[in-house]
């Protein structure tokens, strides 16, 4: 076996014996999220890193989890493919993007794609895990198709480090779409969800879409043909493919106008930004601040008060949930939508099947 | 016989002892030390039928021997088992009660939809209830705006896509037992489909189940928006075989349908040129909507079984379908067609029409009907390799037909490396139940070797227990177990399957290792 990944299970059997806490990272450019707890000390990850294999073919590639995302991207681009649910690729203190594939997959953030294409976990298909006993564990595989025992890989897409540090994934990834058109069209929200939804129904390849201030944009992915006759159905106004493609980058980073100003709102005054996860058909809730609507109405970003409590409320009742990504004092405890009592339990003895000694701490979402 | 003096008393009125004891058991004295156990059970079943008449009516509970002889067994009718009672709810408020009440007895309780399975999932527990869900058969909302269909658990497959047709779309995963499987089964197993390469599995179309937990109380994984808070437990739930919880209610996503759907049938001289034609068309960038390969075997058990023109002299022949506008269509089949030829495709021929697509497809989907025709039995077996190896696998298995002298017909979901080998045998002959079980177990080893598993979408059940002992480690499988401790603590969902224990690993890895060494030494063991 691998020495890094020797001395990485010795960290956390050390950790565990002298009651020490660790604090998975990666890039840590996701820090803002994830809260920082102070007297953790760290698993860096960074060490563990290197594309492991890569077959175009097979449409799977095997990295270890601290090789950076764009390094990934970068050696699929060359063979054509992708990942095509546009993870974001925040940048650090620097500006680069330091993201890695581990970070990913345990943040299990998507971008403009995820309606239509999915999210992170539909294209993991395996992973190396390294739990709080300091075992290393394989689930799944590097096949599209596996129902041997429970599928613990997918679990890990989102989990923040609550069950334990992801060592190695397996991804599916797909062929890089042949043509991609931007169009963007003048709408009020209420008319922008309803011909979202109404496109959504019909054979198009509608790949994402978004609305900010009255403007819905919607970009086509998929063959020549089809991206074509689809332009010619659809109407609006043909932006440029590199404006295009910037816009949807910002967007999938969000550096986007939307989150700077969000951002910058939220070091000035008491507001925060609120993200919402919502049936797409949920109609449009009365405004607490700027909106961003992605995902055909699935995610909405809301400018609104650090402790509004409404939020939360409004989230709940159309039936789906709110975090507070930005903005308010402390680890934010609190302003998130709180998990129902029966599967509270089952995530507290599920977190202790995995970390029986709490050797990690999770990410802020990932607290129970 | 009646040696618990308590138990009359306990008898639900109208409750006939002598039905109740399951009479081929009786026949069959069993050996000394199990003597007691058909009283043990009669008292269990007594203690059980006697809690649920509480809930149920009369009509929705079965325990006479004839009644619950149908439930012995699902798709894999080598293993059979007859359960205490079978109890039939029509309510939600029934199921909850139900299980509240088997909770308490500490009572095993094996879920099952339309009994299609083939590894054995829904065996019954011979000292447990079986709660079919059959009576929630009912669809209760298809919403164009949000694409989505509502439906109980104990919906067809292929009900899903009839009641959505009228708006257009689909319910796309399609297994091929998709006119008698239900969704709650479909969840389960987590079953794909022919379609699957383009589509997803069913996790990848389901939004929302409901349903309840060992102990009766209703929980609710996923929900209609793309995430929610915590863990993402419905990745675990589908495919969890029954153990974690019982399904009443889906939320499925639909699918426009496609306009057209064009399939392409070409012929290969031999298999290697074949398998490498399959690895070609991915590396091209095609993702076909599906993508089956059939070798020589197969296709003459199929064409004799449907008439459909199949080219016989083909030593393979591979099935290629598009689907979407036909503006996509026609631009993908062009792709697909220069990419076959260049593969050293003998024959191609593309369809004309919606019944000449049908017509090609049609031997595809009677190929497991076509094979029981060639032979008394088969075991079909379902694991998944890395595409590149198709044609060593199938060389393979030629190797092990003369090493246990048994014929194997081949049909491949191509597209995801998903095999289905079918060793035909005569279970008459325990010899021969005997080899084609070892020919089978040694495909699904060395699937594990090539790098994939031992399952692509027919589970584990009980079935492949012994097989899950070389695919995972010790570790590996006690964290399964927890997990599933997790979700059912005191595990009477569906227990014995799926997660093998590990003293049964320990006595198959003492069978297994022979003359010293381990097959396949070159795999990694952590």
């Amino acid at each position: 076996m691998n020495d890094t990944l020797i001395g990485l299970a010795e960290r956390v059997r050390q950790a565990t014996a002298a009651k020490a806490i660790l604090r998975i990272r990666g890039g840590n450019t996701k820090s803002f999220m994830a809260g920082v707890i102070s007297d953790a000390a760290t698993l860096d990850m960074r060490s563990y890193a290197g594309i492991v294999d890569y077959a175009p073919s097979e449409l799977v590639i095997t990295a270890r989890a601290g090789t950076p995302l764009v390094e990934i991207e970068k050696v699929l681009a060359e063979r054509g493919q992708c990942l095509p649910f546009d993870p974001p690729r925040f940048a650090d203190e620097t500006g680069a993007f330091a993201g890695t594939v581990g970070g990913m997959v345990a943040a299990g953030l998507a971008g403009p794609g995820r309606a239509s294409v999915g999210g992170v976990r539909d294209y993991v298909l395996g992973a190396l895990l390294l739990n709080g006993r300091g075992d290393l564990m394989h689930f799944g595989g590097q096949v599209m198709k596996n129902v041997a025992g429970y599928d613990v890989s997918r679990l890990l897409a989102g989990s923040w480090g609550a069950l334990g540090a992801i060592c190695e994934v397996s991804l599916k990834v797909l062929p890089m779409p042949v043509a991609t058109a931007t169009l963007r069209f003048d709408m009020r929200q209420g008319e922008a969800l309803e011909h979202l939804h109404a496109w959504a129904g019909q054979p198009l390849p509608l790949n994402a879409s978004v609305w900010w201030r009255d403007t819905l944009a919607v970009r086509l992915r998929g063959a020549r043909a089809a991206v074509a006759a689809a332009v010619a159905r659809l109407g609006g106004e043909l932006i440029p493919d590199e404006v295009g493609n910037a816009f949807w980058a910002g967007l999938r980073d969000q550096r986007d106008e939307f989150f700077v100003e969000a951002r910058h709102a939220a070091s000035r005054d008491n507001s925060a930004l609120w993200r919402l996860s919502l049936p797409p058909t949920t109609p449009v809730l009365p405004s607490f601040g700027d909106t961003l609507i992605e995902w055909g109405g699935a995610q909405r970003w809301v400018v609104a008060g650090a402790e509004d409590t409404l939020v939360l409320h409004r989230a709940e009742r159309a039936g789906g949930s709110a975090f507070r990504v930005i903005g308010g004092i402390g680890d934010g405890a609190g302003y998130a939508t709180p998990l129902a009592p029966p599967l509270l339990a089952i995530h507290k003895r599920l977190r202790e099947s995995f970390d029986p000694h709490g050797v990690f701490v999770p990410g802020r979402p990932m607290r129970f | 016989m009646l040696a618990h003096p308590g138990w009359a008393n306990t008898l639900p009125p109208g409750f006939d002892g002598e039905s109740a004891i399951a009479p081929s058991r009786l026949d069959e004295p069993p050996p000394a030390p199990a003597r007691e156990a058909p009283a043990r059970a009669t008292v269990a079943q007594a203690a059980l039928v006697d809690a649920l008449r509480t809930v149920l009516p009369p009509h929705a509970l079965l325990w006479r021997s004839e009644e619950t002889t149908p439930y012995e067994c699902d798709g894999l009718t080598a293993y059979r088992e007859r359960p205490l009672a079978v109890a039939l709810p029509e309510t939600e408020d029934q199921v909850s009660a139900i299980l509240a009440a088997c909770h308490r007895l500490g009572v095993p309780v094996v879920a099952r939809g339309a009994g299609t399975g083939l590894s054995g999932g829904a065996m019954p527990h011979a000292q447990g209830l079986t709660l079919s869900l059959a009576k929630f058969n009912r669809i209760l909302k298809v919403d164009p705006r949000a694409r989505t269909a509502t439906v109980q658990s104990g919906v067809r497959n292929l009900a899903i896509s009839e009641a959505a047709a009228p708006h257009g779309f689909y319910y796309a995963p399609d297994p091929s037992s998709q006119i008698a499987c239900t969704i709650g089964g479909n969840v389960a197993e987590n079953s794909g489909g022919v379609h699957c390469l383009k589509y997803g599995l069913t996790l990848h179309n389901v939004l929302q189940v409901r349903g309840f937990l060992a102990d009766g109380s209703p929980a609710t994984f996923g929900s209609l928006a793309l995430d929610g808070p915590g863990l993402d437990l419905l990745s675990v739930v589908v495919g969890s075989e029954g153990m974690l919880a019982v399904v009443t209610e889906v939320v499925v996503k639909l699918t426009p349908k496609p306009q057209v759907a064009r399939c392409i049938m070409a012929s290969f001289e031999d298999v290697r040129a074949a398998g490498d034609a399959v690895a070609a068309i991915i590396a091209n960038g095609l993702i076909p909507a599906g993508l089956e390969m059939m070798d020589r075997p197969m296709t003459a058990a199929v064409e004799a079984f449907v008439n459909a023109g199949y080219d016989l002299d083909a030593a393979a022949i591979l099935l290629c379908e598009s689907d979407g506008t036909p503006e996509e269509v026609q631009e993908e089949i062009l792709r697909m067609k220069s990419v076959l030829v260049a593969s050293g495709a003998t024959q191609i021929q593309v369809s004309d029409n919606e019944a000449q697509r049908l017509k090609f497809w049609s031997g595809r989907k009677n190929a497991f009907p076509a094979s029981g025709r060639l032979s008394p039995d088969y075991l079909c077996m379902d694991s998944t390799i890395p595409r590149a190896r198709l044609a060593d696998m199938l060389l393979a298995i030629a190797e092990m037909e003369r090493k246990f002298a048994l014929r194997c017909c081949n049909v491949f979901h191509a597209g995801d490396g998903n095999l289905h080998p079918l060793i035909l045998f005569d279970a008459n002959d325990p010899g021969q139940l005997h080899r084609a079980e070892a020919f089978g177990a040694e495909i699904l080893e060395l699937s594990v070797a090539m790098g994939g598993t031992i399952s692509g979408e027919h589970g584990v059940g009980v079935e492949k227990l012994n097989s899950m002992c070389v695919q995972f480690s010790e570790a590996e499988r006690a964290q399964m177990l927890a997990l599933k401790a997790a979700f059912d603590p005191q595990g009477l969902l569906n227990p014995g399957k799926v997660i093998p224990t590990l003293s049964r690993c320990a006595e198959y890895g003492r069978m297994h290792v022979k003359r010293g060494a381990l097959a396949f030494p070159e795999l990694e063991r952590f």
